[in-house]
């Protein structure tokens, strides 16, 4: 039995993909910042990516100084808000916190961070100018957490900053790719105007660039060009049957979702395909969206998933169904699909194995893809001297963003890989100190 | 099972639990239902001279989340009609007769003191209590602290109320003064049966940070309030203790300051009190408080072997010395228990800024480690520590040897200078002032620390 009705209205949508970390209460706030003990350099601070200086927040929180505590959490991480609500917390700052070695709760971190930067941005509290002008000009490529948090850091250090966008709204997968429990669309591009206004960055959207005369004019007109171009969409699995109706990419899925919200359609027995975190989101939201069943299946054991367990267990919680030790051999139907034809599989010294024999077919009427994104490799290979890593990842100096084409600097998932929001900020904002250091010594 | 009832003075009552003379002691509406609730007895809020408040009376002290840690107000005694409060008291007594009922009082001449003694007295009241303590608004009136402050007014005041009083007399002291044994054996001498200690200091609790105003504000002004609560009771307690020590005092003790749970009852108690009363944390969470005061004394007293509260009055006395009595050869030093240690380091960065740099940190491990040479056993790093026995203060020396500094001071074996052999610090090992310079800063300062300066690009 599905735990969801399919939701018809906003309210239904909203109440299915209730936030799983509400905006705190001043009351909650006060109450949750006087546990913090204040560590002596705190494992929380060390944990967090951006390096946010958590306890001095908290208290800030706790003196009645919620604006001072916004300034020290974005001077660490332009995304402070969006981070709060969609950082996998508990494996990070709150995974860290010195109370889970009493048993005791860790301080819910991600909420109270949330709690003081929502209050700047609905009091329209700026933080931030720009720096005063220096004449340099920078592309950024791609309005996600990379760019738009290297063109806030670009913007104080006085550079001029114009952002290129392929789509139509700012902030990357943090609007696009993240599960809508997590945060909002009006909480994600209230974040994003808050800093636009505060450090005057020009976003072009509906600006792909993507051939080689685009990036020429680029070079042309920019001294510098910052690559937050991210991942690209999700890769084939040379399946048979993959183009089938109905057999979806993840990455496509939740982008559906979260702009169409309660009219994204849903197979009533979704399998999804694939163990990591976005295995388990697409999992989670098809059984939110009213699945009848959701089934989650995987080729290795469940202890093997790369999803963090809190992920899981947020999936298990909304009725999804694990599949273990399967791999899937072909999408079964006729136009659309009907199922998917899996083998057993077995690890023998770490390698997967099918079981021959073993195969067997489960049927369902949606199929999504949570293998992984492609890279955009046929893109970067248009830049001149730009190498890549074997695994399509940029080639990048990590102390400062800087690629092997000196005037090309990048970070976030196209650097890294795939990772968390707070990474790519974090990276973002080192990058813009490399390129201010590259560009005050040209 | 331990008998709670006390006769303090000849007052007698069923627990030795009693509101303090405030406004939860306002009207017999109120102390109705707090000797339903199981108080034991109540001081009614002081009647006198006629008087008008203000609005806005109140204000906090709030530690964190936690609510009123301190109190203070700026309201006076009762304004209510005394012919109503007389009734009231009679209505009481005659549903209660085993509870006390004391009548605190607070008037200006001897004929006015001698008529209001014999109201109160009519009423039924099984005692008195003289205000010498209220410190604002009453005494720029020459009454409350004001008297309190002045030993010899004092005392004429309570021979004036002996005159007539048949009931006995309690006379409640004002802590803002230097020695409170002075007013203390001043009513002695006034013939008074007993004290009650201590009553609100004066105090600001508060300024409002925008109006410029300290709380509780009255149309933009303030004044100084009298403070009480959680807060006062070490004050409270030390002030009952000089009380009960001094053998020209020798008065029974109503303690007063910071009771809120049983254990700060018996504290009083063991420091010489033999009745308690409690206002602040009634007016915080209600009568209902009273359950878990008489539930909580009854275990102790039944774990201690305890049979009546008199067994308990004055045990921790013996045991408060003079500093120059206490053992030099005592010696305790820290001790980490890294099974139960979670790494917040606070004991680290305590004693290093806050004390003697006698814990150090371990590369690879989050546990600090105690550097016994440099501990003094100052305790700091056991009072900061968040978890309950993770660190503990170990006894060092072998218990065998006992010298005070009084011993010393006779033996003529003191420092008379600082390069004295003898002089506590000569031999401590301190730092170089300029090893401090920069230490630890990426710890202490992350925020400031992960800066992006040192950042070299290809050009």
């Amino acid at each position: 039995m599905a735990e969801y009705v399919t939701p018809t209205t906003e309210q239904e949508f909203a109440g299915n993909f209730a936030q799983l970390k509400p905006l705190m209460s001043n009351s909650e706030a006060l109450l949750e910042s006087s546990r913090c003990l204040f560590c002596f350099d705190a494992p929380c601070i060390k944990a967090c990516p951006s390096g946010i200086d958590i306890p001095l927040f908290i208290r800030q929180i706790n003196s009645g100084n919620a604006t001072g505590a916004a300034r020290t959490i974005y001077e660490a991480n332009y995304f402070g808000n969006a981070c709060g609500k969609v950082c996998p917390t508990e494996v990070l700052c709150e995974g860290s916190c010195v109370y889970t070695a009493t048993g005791a709760k860790p301080i819910e971190i991600g909420r109270l961070q949330s709690h003081a930067t929502r209050k700047v941005m609905d009091q329209g509290k700026h933080l931030f100018q720009p720096g005063a002008a220096t004449g340099f000009r920078v592309a950024v490529i791609g309005a996600g957490p990379a760019g738009i948090s290297c063109a806030c850091e670009l913007r104080k250090l006085g550079h001029e900053v114009d952002v290129f966008e392929a789509r139509s709204q700012p902030s990357g997968l943090t609007l696009y790719g993240v599960a809508p429990y997590k945060i909002t669309n009006e909480e994600t591009l209230a974040e994003m105007a808050y800093l636009e206004a505060q450090f005057g960055f020009r976003v072009h959207y509906n600006h792909a660039i993507s051939t080689r005369p685009d990036l020429e004019k680029l070079e042309q007109a920019y001294d510098v060009i910052f690559l937050g171009i991210g991942l690209g969409h999700t890769s084939p699995l040379g399946l048979p049957g993959e183009d089938r109706e109905n057999c979806v990419g993840a990455v496509e899925f939740i982008e559906q979702l979260r702009i169409r919200q309660e009219q994204t359609a849903v197979g009533r027995k979704v399998i999804v395909l694939g163990g990591g975190n976005t295995a388990m989101d697409a999992a989670s939201e098809s059984a939110r969206l009213g699945a009848e069943k959701v089934v989650l299946a995987y080729r290795r054991g469940k202890e093997e998933m790369g999803a963090y367990e809190f992920e899981y267990d947020l999936a298990k919680g909304v009725g999804v169904q694990g599949l273990f030790n399967v791999a899937p051999l072909e999408i079964l139907g006729n136009g659309k699909v009907e199922g998917v034809k899996f083998v057993r599989t077995a690890t023998f010294n770490g390698q997967v194995q099918t079981v021959p024999g073993s195969e067997f077919v489960e049927a369902c009427d949606m199929v999504i893809k949570a293998t992984g994104q492609a890279k955009k490799t046929s893109f970067l290979g248009l830049i001149p001297e730009l190498q890549v890593d074997g695994k399509g990842r940029i080639v990048f100096n990590p102390n400062t963003g800087q690629t092997t084409n000196p005037r090309y600097f990048a970070s976030g998932d196209a650097a890294n890989g795939g990772a968390e929001v707070v990474n790519a900020a974090a990276e973002a904002k080192a990058a813009a100190h490399g390129i201010h250091q590259f560009l005050i010594k040209s | 099972m331990p008998d709670l009832s006390i006769n303090f003075a000849g007052i007698k009552s069923p627990n030795p639990f009693w509101l303090a003379s405030a406004p939860p002691t306002n009207s017999g509406y109120q102390v109705m239902k707090a000797f339903d609730a199981g108080w034991g007895g109540a001081v009614w809020k002081t009647l006198g001279v006629p008087v008008v408040n203000v609005s806005s009376r109140y204000g906090s002290v709030d530690y964190r989340d936690k609510r009123m840690m301190g109190f203070n107000n700026i309201e006076l005694i009762s304004d209510r009609p005394l012919a109503d409060n007389l009734r009231e008291i009679e209505e009481v007594k005659k549903r209660f007769p085993h509870h006390a009922v004391i009548a605190s009082l607070m008037v200006q001449s001897r004929q006015e003191w001698h008529d209001i003694v014999r109201d109160a007295e009519n009423a039924g009241s099984d005692g008195i209590e003289l205000n010498f303590g209220c410190p604002h608004g009453m005494c720029e009136r020459g009454m409350g602290s004001a008297v309190g402050q002045e030993p010899e007014v004092l005392q004429t005041i309570v021979e004036w109320v002996m005159e007539v009083a048949r009931i006995p007399v309690i006379v409640k002291l004002t802590p803002n003064i230097s020695d409170i044994t002075e007013p203390a054996m001043a009513a002695r001498r006034g013939g008074a049966n007993a004290i009650s200690l201590i009553n609100t200091i004066q105090s600001i609790v508060g300024v409002d940070l925008d109006l410029f105003a300290p709380y509780p504000i009255v149309d933009g002004k303030g004044s100084n309030g009298g403070y009480c609560g959680p807060a006062v009771k070490p004050i409270a307690l030390n002030m009952v203790k000089n009380c009960a020590q001094h053998p020209d005092v020798r008065l029974p003790i109503s303690g007063i300051g910071g009771i809120e749970t049983w254990r700060d009852a018996v504290e009083h108690i063991l420091l010489g009190a033999s009745s308690v009363q409690v206002c602040t944390a009634a007016m915080h969470y209600g009568f209902g408080i009273i359950r878990e005061m008489t539930s909580g004394l009854e275990q102790y007293m039944r774990e201690k072997g305890f049979r009546t509260i008199d067994d308990m009055v004055g045990r921790a006395l013996p045991n408060v010395k003079h500093w120059e009595d206490l053992n030099l050869k005592y010696k305790v030093t820290a001790n980490i228990n890294p099974d139960k240690c979670i790494g917040c380091q606070l004991c680290y960065t305590a004693c290093e800024d806050g004390a003697h740099q006698a814990i150090k940190l371990n590369s690879g491990t989050r546990i600090p480690e105690i550097i016994d040479e440099n501990c003094v056993g100052c305790n700091l790093c056991s009072l900061v520590c968040p978890v309950e026995q993770c660190i503990t203060m170990e006894r060092r020396d072998d218990g065998t040897q006992h010298q005070t500094w009084k011993e010393r001071t006779e033996a003529d074996d003191i420092p008379v200078t600082f390069n004295d052999e003898r002089a506590g610090g000569l031999h401590h090992w301190v730092p170089e002032p300029a090893a401090a310079l920069g230490k630890e800063k990426h710890k202490t300062l992350p925020g400031k620390a992960r800066q992006f300066e040192k950042v070299t690009v290809t050009e």
